[in-house]
């Protein structure tokens, strides 16, 4: 596979068309939530996640709306099937997985046991012009996360 | 009669494929492959590339002649200051202005930053009498046009809100062209200033400097011209556009990076007061005030970018040689190849009006792709293009879009550049599956 075709593996195509957990949901009342608004100036990619918390502190949905390139819109697809259900602390590790092999250039070998269809992002941490793309969901669910009250 | 040729536009034939071959031959980067692919650079709105003779310029600079100018008397300080007023004298001569008119700035963004806070110093008494005419308070208005780059727009909004001036714009319709239209009722007793850009550096729409100068004239307002896509690729006259001021870069027009210049009109400059100080400015020096010299040195306090200028120099010796008449057919010729080509590619959107005069720069959509991931397939193949929104938004808010896909032109790009652009836009949707 060339770079390119790393970059834009077959099951990145389909999740920047699929947008799992897109649009954004109204939490449940009395339910603990929080928000995130993150933008990328340098190409005006933006994305809203919002997560919602359930009784016993885990994610019970994560849901966004935004617009930008196929990598941010398969990566937040990607980070809403993976994140739902997750205790706040699994969710942390898996971001900081994330994160490292985003930071990789491409030199780690993704375990698909813990990023599952996120291990396709290893290709674009080869460009890191994207690496922000990729990252920009995830940040604001870290963010809304945090947020959450 | 070849001699004429050069000096005369109007005796100057088309560049033919066979020149622009050789001149393309001139740029080393351009022989490098990108992706294991002939780079095919068509992003020259952002940054031009650089002839061998203008980075050689800069390292003969360093190797034979590098001193501080304007002080020193010894050998090398003398001879850095003739290459520095030499080069200032080219320039100077490139855009039709005298060389007292043109003033050294790091680059376009500071040269339209040093008029507004030199409005602003004024605004404040500073300059005395003089400068009155540069003051702005509450009920004066700023006139620019929602075409502009963020440099020839922010600057403005921020001298408004310094002053309490008013910041007004000339819009455009929903293909992009400036509504001239408006011009009379927009410029009014009111009208300070009006600042617009020569040629837009998304649509590369060509603006007719002449109404908008009648239009300010008419009221007695200042005119600011960005010139940054227009100097580059037009045969340029400041005298004759009858502009006040003009900014542009070198970085865009073949020269190095991190050099620029501001002309001004010699009675507008030497009664402006001065944004920056320090050394090298000044006749006399108290305690408690000094005293600054006349244009250009009022502005260029502070150590200068000497071999930058000589490298910019250099350049623009390099396009007078080529002809920019000719240059400007050639991009022309460029412009609608890329114009006609693209807008006939199914699935792709060109944006900016039909029937404009532009230059080879021409921004486009691949319906469901995003503009990023159009930019990066390109990159795979070679081609280099500008994604995102060009340091214009709201002008890409006017156009209804966040981003676009823009390709430009120089003097070494060819018809095959073209060609191969098109070639590789038209199988984008393919790949993506749209």
């Amino acid at each position: 596979m060339n770079d390119l075709d790393q970059l834009y593996q077959q099951v990145i195509l389909d999740h920047a068309k699929a947008r799992n957990g897109s649009p954004l949901q109204e939490a449940a009342p009395g339910h603990r939530h929080g928000e995130s608004h993150q933008h990328n100036p340098i190409c005006g990619d933006q994305i809203k996640v919002r997560v919602e918390l359930g009784e016993n502190g885990n994610l019970d949905t994560i849901s966004w709306e935004g617009e930008g390139c196929s990598i941010s819109m398969a990566s937040a697809s990607v980070l809403a099937d993976l994140a739902t259900g997750l205790s706040r602390e699994d969710f942390l590790d898996k971001l900081n997985v994330f994160r490292e092999m985003m930071r990789s250039r491409g030199t780690m070998v993704p375990d698909e046991d813990i990023l599952e269809d996120a291990a396709a992002f290893v290709g674009v941490s080869k460009f890191p012009a994207r690496v922000k793309c990729a990252m920009l969901s995830w940040v604001a669910a870290e963010a809304a996360l945090l947020a959450a009250q | 009669m070849q001699l004429a040729s050069i000096t005369d536009p109007t005796l100057q034939k088309p560049l033919t494929s066979v020149e622009v071959a050789r001149i393309k031959a001139d740029f080393e980067i351009l022989e490098h492959p990108v992706a294991g692919n002939e780079l095919v650079y068509l992003d020259s709105g952002a940054t031009s590339q650089k002839p061998r003779c203008v980075y050689e310029a800069e390292q003969h600079y360093y190797e034979t002649a590098n001193a501080a100018v304007h002080r020193g008397a010894h050998t090398l300080a003398v001879e850095a200051t003739d290459i520095f007023e030499n080069a200032r004298a080219t320039v100077s001569a490139f855009i039709g202005a005298a060389p007292n008119e043109l003033v050294w700035t790091s680059n376009a963004t500071e040269a339209l930053n040093l008029l507004t806070y030199s409005f602003s110093n004024a605004s404040m008494g500073r300059g005395g009498e003089a400068a009155q005419r540069f003051a702005f308070g509450p009920g004066d208005e700023i006139l620019v046009t929602e075409l502009e780059h963020h440099a020839n727009l922010i600057p403005w909004q921020e001298l408004a809100f310094r002053t309490g001036a008013t910041l007004r714009y000339v819009p455009v319709d929903q293909d992009g062209a400036l509504r001239y239209e408006l011009l009379d009722d927009l410029v009014n007793e009111r009208t300070k200033l009006v600042a617009f850009t020569h040629v837009s550096n998304v649509l590369g729409t060509i603006t007719e400097v002449q109404r908008f100068v009648q239009a300010a004239r008419r009221v007695g307002a200042l005119t600011v011209l960005d010139g940054c896509q227009s100097v580059p690729h037009l045969p340029v006259d400041v005298k004759q556009l009858d502009v006040d001021f003009m900014a542009f870069s070198g970085h865009k027009m073949l020269g190095p990076t991190g050099i620029g210049g501001l002309y001004g009109k010699a009675e507008l400059l030497d009664a402006m007061p001065p944004f920056l100080t320090g050394g090298s400015m000044i006749t006399h020096v108290d305690m408690e005030r000094a005293e600054y010299l006349p244009a250009p040195q009022r502005f260029e306090a502070g150590t200068q970018r000497i071999a930058q200028v000589h490298g910019l120099a250099t350049a623009a010796s390099y396009l007078e040689e080529t002809g920019m008449q000719r240059i400007a057919q050639w991009e022309e010729h460029l412009g609608h190849l890329l114009y006609q080509g693209l807008s006939t590619l199914e699935g792709v959107r060109v944006f900016g009006p039909k029937d404009a005069t532009r230059i080879g720069t021409v921004p486009f959509e691949v319906i469901g792709v995003h503009p990023h991931d159009v930019g990066q397939y390109l990159d795979s193949r070679g081609i280099a293009v500008r994604v995102g929104h060009h340091c214009a938004q709201p002008l890409h808010r006017a156009l209804g879009v966040t981003a676009t896909t823009r390709a430009s032109t120089y003097l070494y790009n060819t018809e095959e550049d073209i060609s191969r652009l098109l070639e590789a836009v038209g199988s984008v949707r393919e790949y993506f599956g749209v």
